[in-house]
C-alpha cells in the first residue's frame, strides 16, 4: 500500500491528572506521533505507559492536557469521527443481536435501514459470522464476540481502525486464530480501513502485525523510540529475523534505560523507584523455572511455555532484577548466585535470603523499618505510608505500591500488616499480638 | 431480516426466527385479558375522577364484602398511578444526578435524606396541601394518597437508576461516544436496558412496601378531621371503627388475592423480560413466566407488532435525529471559581433552611419540648433495636435452614415475598384486640406491630445470604468436623453477615416509619398509646400542631440518618471488605 499523507497526528500531546495529595500525576508527557495512510502502527508498552490513554486521546475520547491532535490536518474537537475502535472487553450490547450490534454505528449516523442492513451483512461475512446475524452475544464464544466488535468497526469504513488490546481477553488459541485472520485481511488489501493503530503489550503480536512499533516507556508514559518492522507479509514466526526482532524488543522493554533503535533514551525520573507488582510467589516461581533450565532462559520462550502475557511475566522479572536475584541480558533472564540460592533454599532459609536482598536493594523498605523503630508502639498507619507514596504515584498506584511493599515485607518477616486497623507492625511486636489474639 | 428494531420496552419482540402460528387459544386468552383490563380500568377510573364531592361530604365506606372488589380495584389504580409517577420521577431525577456533576452534589445527599424521612409524618402536610389545591373535589384526597405511596416508592427506584448509570462499564460508554449514538439512542440502547433489572426489582420491592402507605393514607385524620377515600385501606379502617372482625377477614383475603394477581400478571412477566437485559454475557438459566410464554405463543401480539413496527421505527429514527450529538460535545473543564460560588451558595442555603426550622420550632415550643421529644425518640429507637435483635434471633436460624435447603427455598421464597408485600397494618387490628384482651401495654406491644412489617426484610436477606455460601465451604466444614456452634461462628455467621446488614438496614428504616402508626392504635373507641416519637408525631398530625410535626419528623430523620451513618454504614463497609465471599 502506498504511504503518503498523514491521517492522524498527535502533536506534543501530554496528559496529567491531579493527585489526591496535591500536585499532578503525569500519565503521558510530550508525545508526538504520526499515523500515515496505509500503515499499521503498534503502540507497545507495559502497564503505566499510558498507551491506552494515548489511543483515547487520538480517538477524541479524552482531551489532552496540552498539545493537540490533527485529523486530516484539522484540529480534533470531540470524538474523532474518522476512526472506529475495537475494545478489549468487546463492548457489545448484550440485548442487541449480532446484526443490531454491527449496525449500531451506521444507524447512529442516520443511514437508511436498508444500507445499515447491507453493510452489516457484508462486514459480518468478512469476519466469518454469516448465519449468526440473529444470535445474541451471550450465545457466542469469546472469539466470536470480538468478531462482532470488528464487524461493528468495519461497517464504519474508518480512516484509522483503532484496536485496544483486542486479543488479550481471548484464550491463546482463539487469539492466534483471529489475529491471523485480521492480518490476512490486511495483506489481501481487503481491510475496510486505511490504517490500523493497535495498542498491545504482546511483543510477538506487535511484530506480527505492525509496520512500525512505537515503544512507550512508563511512569510517566513517553515515546522511547520506534522500531520499523521491514519484513515481508505474511510473516513467519519461526523465521530468524522474526525471532531476533522479538528478542531485541524484549531486551528493550526489560531495560528502561536501553536506547530504542539508536534513539537517545530519556533518563527515567525515578527518584523513587517503583516496586514492580510482583508477588513473592511469582518471583520465586520464575527463579525456580529459570534455575531448572540451567540458570538462563530466553524471555519469549519463558512467556510462551508459561502461557503468560508480558504484563504478567515482566513484573516478576523486574522484581528479580531489582532484588538482584537475576539480570536480563539480550532478552534472556540470567540468574545470579543469590537467585540460585533463593530458588533452591528451604522454606526458612528463603525468608532470610529474601530479607537480605530486600534490605540491600530497596531503600524504601529501610525507610519503613526505621519509621517503625522510631515509633514507641512499633506501628505505623497505612495512611502515613500512602501519604508518602501519594507524592510520587497516582492514588491507585500508591495502593498497589503499598500492597507490594506489604507482601514483600511480610515474606521477609520484617513487618506485619493488620488489614483491620490498617497498621503496619514491626515483626516482633506482631508475634506477641497474634499470640494474644489466637 | 424480520426484526431490525432493537428490543425496546414497548413490548416483547418475537424471536427473529419465530414461527407464525395460526390464531389459537392463546390469542383468545390474550384478547379477553386485554378487554377485561380495559373495562376495569375505565370503570374504576371514571369513578375516581368524575365523581366530584365537596370535602364536607365524606364518601362513606360500606362494610359489605361485595364492595371489596370495587375498593380493591380503586386502591390498585392508586398504586399504579403512584408507580408511574415514581418511574417518571426516577428517570428525571436519577438521570440528572448521574449526568451532571454539580446536580449530583445536591441530589444524591438530598435523596439520602428523603429516604430516611418518615413519610407518614408528612401525610398531614400533603393532605392539607392537596385538598386546598383541588378544592371541592375528591381528587385532592386521591392525589394525597397517591403522593404518600409515591414517597414510599420513588427514592429506592431513583437510587437504583442512579447507581446503574454510574456503574456502566466505561468501554460501553466510550463505544457509545465514539460511534456517536444520539442521546435517544444512548438512552434506549444502552442506559435504559442496562438499568432495567435493578429498576424492575426495586420497583417490585417498593411497590410491595407501597401497600403499607396506601392503607395508612386512605383513611386519615388530619387537623381534627377524618378523611376517607374509598379503597381497601379505608375499608379496614371502617371495619376497625365498627369492630367488625368478619369484614377484616374479608379484607385480608382480598389483599392476599390482590398481591398474588399483581405478582402473576405484572411483576413476574416484567422480571422475566428484564432478565434479558443482563450486562454479563454469560448464558444462564432463563426465568419463566406463564404470561410471557402465552404472549409469545399467541399470534395477536405479533400481528399488532407488525402493524406498529413501521410507526415505532419512524418515531425511533425521528427521536434519534432530534437528539443527535453536536459536532463538539466535549465538556469544558468546569471553572474553579464557578465551583466555589456553587459550593458556598449551597452551604448558605442549607444553613439558612436549618436555622429557619430551628427558630420556628424553638419559638413555638421551646427547648424543653425538644428535649422531651428527643427522649421519646430514644424510646422508639430502643424499640427498633429490641425488635431487630429479636427478629434476628428468630429468623436467622429459619432463614439459614431455608437457604441451605434448595427444596425448602423453592417453596418458601415466594411465600416470604408475599408476606413482605402484605401491608402489616391490615394485621394491626388483630394484634390490638389481643393487647386489649390480654392487658398488654402498647409500650411493649408496639414492638410486635413494628416487627410485623419489618421482620421479613431480615428473613429474605438471610435466606439469600445462606444461599450464596458456596457448597465447597459447607462441605469443608463438614469434612473437618466443625460442630454446629463452631460452624456458625466460623462459616455461617460471617457468610450471611453482609446480607444480614442489608436486611437490617431496610428493617430498621421500615420500623422507624411504622412506629408512627404502631405507637397509637385503636379498636372501636378504645385507643392504645405508647410513649414514643411515633405516637408524638401521630398525635401532632391529628391535631394539626405544626411546630410539633416539624420537630417530631425532623428529630426522627436525625435519628434515622444518624443511625445510618454511625452504625449501619460502618457495618456495611465491614461486610463489603472483610466478609465478602468470592
Amino acid at each position: 500500500m502506498e504511504q503518503n499523507s498523514s491521517l492522524l497526528i498527535a502533536e506534543h500531546v501530554a496528559k496529567s491528572f491531579p493527585l489526591p495529595a496535591g500536585g499532578e500525576q503525569t500519565v503521558l508527557e510530550e508525545v508526538t506521533l504520526n499515523i500515515a495512510q496505509g500503515e499499521v502502527v503498534a503502540l507497545l508498552g507495559r502497564s503505566g505507559s499510558g498507551k491506552s490513554t494515548l489511543l483515547r486521546i487520538l480517538a477524541g475520547l479524552i482531551q489532552p492536557s496540552s498539545g493537540r491532535v490533527l485529523v486530516n490536518g484539522a484540529p480534533l474537537e470531540g470524538p474523532n469521527s474518522q476512526v472506529a475502535m475495537v475494545f478489549q472487553s468487546f463492548a457489545l450490547l448484550p440485548w442487541l443481536t449480532v446484526q443490531e450490534n454491527a449496525e449500531l454505528g451506521l444507524f447512529a449516523r442516520g443511514e437508511a435501514k436498508e444500507i445499515c442492513e447491507k453493510e452489516a451483512t457484508v462486514a459480518l461475512s468478512m469476519v466469518g459470522l454469516e448465519g449468526f446475524e440473529g444470535a445474541y452475544p451471550k450465545e457466542l464464544s469469546g472469539g466470536m464476540r470480538q468478531r462482532v466488535g470488528f464487524a461493528r468497526a468495519f461497517v464504519m469504513k474508518p480512516d484509522v481502525l483503532m484496536m485496544d488490546e483486542p486479543f488479550s481477553a481471548l484464550d491463546v488459541l482463539t487469539a492466534e486464530n483471529l489475529r491471523g485472520e485480521i492480518s490476512d485481511l490486511w495483506e489481501r488489501n481487503a481491510f475496510p480501513a486505511k490504517s490500523i493503530l493497535i495498542v498491545t503489550h504482546n511483543i510477538e503480536e506487535a511484530v506480527l502485525l505492525a509496520d512500525r512499533i512505537v515503544v512507550l516507556g512508563a511512569n510517566p508514559g513517553c515515546v522511547r523510540g520506534e522500531v520499523r518492522v521491514e519484513m515481508p507479509r505474511p510473516r513467519d514466526k519461526k523465521a530468524a529475523r522474526f525471532i531476533s526482532l522479538v528478542d531485541y524488543i524484549y531486551t528493550v522493554m526489560t531495560n528502561p534505560q536501553a536506547p530504542v533503535a539508536a534513539l537517545p533514551a530519556k533518563e527515567p525520573s525515578s527518584r523513587f523507584p517503583m516496586l514492580p507488582h510482583a508477588r513473592v510467589g511469582g518471583i520465586s516461581g520464575l527463579l525456580e523455572i529459570v534455575n531448572d533450565r540451567g540458570g538462563r532462559e530466553d524471555l519469549p520462550k519463558l512467556a510462551e511455555s508459561l502461557r503468560l502475557e508480558v504484563d504478567d511475566l515482566l513484573p516478576a522479572v523486574d522484581a528479580s532484577a531489582m532484588l538482584r536475584f537475576a539480570e536480563v541480558v539480550q532478552g534472556d533472564v540470567v540468574i545470579t548466585d543469590a537467585g540460585k540460592e533463593f530458588a533452591t533454599a528451604g522454606v526458612h532459609r528463603s525468608h532470610e535470603i529474601f530479607k537480605e536482598q530486600l534490605l540491600a536493594n530497596v531503600p524504601f523498605v529501610t525507610t519503613v523499618i526505621e519509621a517503625l523503630s522510631q515509633k514507641k508502639n512499633g506501628r505505623i498507619g497505612k495512611d502515613f505510608l500512602l501519604d508518602i507514596l501519594d507524592e510520587h504515584f497516582s492514588a491507585s498506584e500508591a495502593e498497589r505500591q503499598f500492597e507490594t511493599l506489604v507482601d514483600w515485607g511480610r515474606y521477609a518477616q520484617l513487618f506485619e500488616y493488620d488489614a483491620n486497623d490498617e497498621r503496619l507492625y514491626a515483626a516482633e511486636a506482631e508475634i506477641s499480638e497474634s499470640t494474644l489474639d489466637g | 431480516m424480520p426484526v431490525n428494531l432493537p428490543r425496546t420496552f414497548f413490548g416483547f419482540s418475537p424471536q427473529a426466527d419465530a414461527k407464525r402460528p395460526a390464531f389459537g387459544l392463546a390469542d383468545v386468552a390474550i384478547g379477553l385479558g386485554v378487554l377485561t383490563l380495559l373495562y376495569v380500568a375505565s370503570r374504576v377510573g371514571a369513578q375516581s375522577f368524575v365523581r366530584f364531592n365537596p370535602p364536607e361530604i365524606i364518601p362513606a365506606v360500606s362494610l359489605d364484602p361485595r364492595n371489596l372488589p370495587d375498593y380493591a380495584a380503586r386502591s390498585t389504580l392508586r398504586m399504579f398511578i403512584a408507580l408511574i409517577l415514581s418511574t417518571l420521577f426516577t428517570f428525571v431525577y436519577g438521570y440528572a444526578a448521574a449526568r451532571s456533576r454539580r446536580a449530583e452534589r445536591v441530589l444524591v445527599p438530598l435523596l439520602d435524606i428523603l429516604q430516611s424521612i418518615p413519610v407518614l409524618g408528612f401525610l398531614s402536610v400533603t393532605v392539607t396541601a392537596f385538598i386546598a389545591l383541588f378544592r371541592g373535589s375528591l381528587l385532592g384526597l386521591e392525589a394525597a394518597s397517591v403522593f404518600a405511596i409515591f414517597t414510599g416508592q420513588a427514592w429506592n427506584m431513583t437510587f437504583s437508576l442512579y447507581q446503574s448509570l454510574r456503574s456502566l462499564p466505561s468501554e460501553l460508554d466510550e463505544m457509545a461516544t465514539l460511534y456517536r449514538l444520539s442521546k435517544w439512542e444512548r438512552f434506549t440502547r444502552l442506559e435504559l436496558p442496562a438499568s432495567a433489572i435493578g429498576l424492575v426489582w426495586n420497583g417490585m420491592m417498593s411497590f410491595g412496601g407501597g401497600w403499607f402507605f396506601l392503607a395508612a393514607s386512605e383513611a386519615i385524620s388530619v387537623l381534627n378531621r377524618q378523611y376517607t377515600l374509598p379503597g381497601i385501606g379505608s375499608y379496614v379502617a371502617a371495619a376497625v371503627a365498627a369492630r367488625d372482625l368478619r369484614a377484616l377477614g374479608w379484607a385480608i383475603v382480598t389483599m392476599v388475592i390482590l398481591i398474588l394477581l399483581i405478582d402473576q400478571f405484572f411483576w413476574k412477566p416484567l422480571v422475566t423480560i428484564a432478565d434479558r437485559y443482563k450486562l454479563e454475557l454469560s448464558a444462564g438459566e432463563e426465568r419463566q413466566s406463564w404470561l410471557v410464554d402465552l404472549w409469545r405463543s399467541a399470534s395477536l401480539p405479533q400481528h399488532a407488532e407488525r402493524l406498529t413496527q413501521p410507526v415505532l421505527r419512524r418515531v425511533d429514527a425521528m427521536l434519534a435525529k432530534a437528539t443527535a450529538v453536536k459536532a463538539k460535545p466535549q465538556r469544558r473543564a468546569p471553572s474553579k471559581t464557578g465551583d466555589r460560588v456553587y459550593n458556598v451558595s449551597l452551604i448558605l442555603i442549607t444553613a439558612g433552611l436549618l436555622i429557619a426550622a430551628v427558630r420556628f420550632v424553638l419559638a413555638e415550643v421551646g427547648i424543653g419540648e425538644v428535649g422531651h421529644a428527643a427522649l421519646l425518640g430514644l424510646l422508639t429507637g430502643g424499640r427498633v433495636i429490641v425488635l431487630l435483635v429479636f427478629s434476628t434471633l428468630v429468623w436467622t436460624p429459619v432463614g439459614v435452614a431455608i437457604g441451605f435447603s434448595p427444596k425448602l427455598a423453592r417453596v418458601s421464597q415466594p411465600i416470604v415475598q408475599i408476606l413482605a408485600s402484605f401491608p402489616a397494618n391490615f394485621l394491626f387490628p388483630f394484634a390490638t384486640l389481643g393487647f386489649i384482651m390480654l392487658g398488654i401495654s402498647l409500650n411493649w406491644g408496639s414492638m410486635l406491630l413494628m416487627a410485623l412489617g419489618a421482620q421479613w426484610y431480615l428473613l429474605f436477606n438471610v435466606i439469600g445470604g445462606a444461599q450464596s455460601i458456596p457448597n465447597d465451604l459447607r462441605e469443608m466444614a463438614a469434612s473437618i468436623g466443625l460442630r454446629r456452634g463452631r460452624e456458625w461462628k466460623a462459616l455461617i455467621g460471617p457468610g450471611i453477615f453482609g446480607s444480614w446488614v442489608t436486611g437490617a438496614i431496610t428493617a430498621s428504616g421500615g420500623a422507624w416509619n411504622a412506629s408512627i402508626v404502631s405507637e397509637l392504635v385503636s379498636w372501636g373507641n378504645t385507643t392504645l398509646r405508647a410513649n414514643g416519637l411515633g405516637a408524638y408525631i401521630s398525635e401532632a398530625t391529628g391535631k394539626g400542631d405544626w411546630p410539633r410535626i416539624v420537630l417530631g419528623v425532623g428529630l426522627m430523620s436525625i435519628f434515622v440518618v444518624g443511625l445510618n451513618r454511625l452504625v449501619w454504614r460502618p457495618l456495611y463497609d465491614l461486610a463489603e471488605t472483610k466478609y465478602r465471599l468470592g
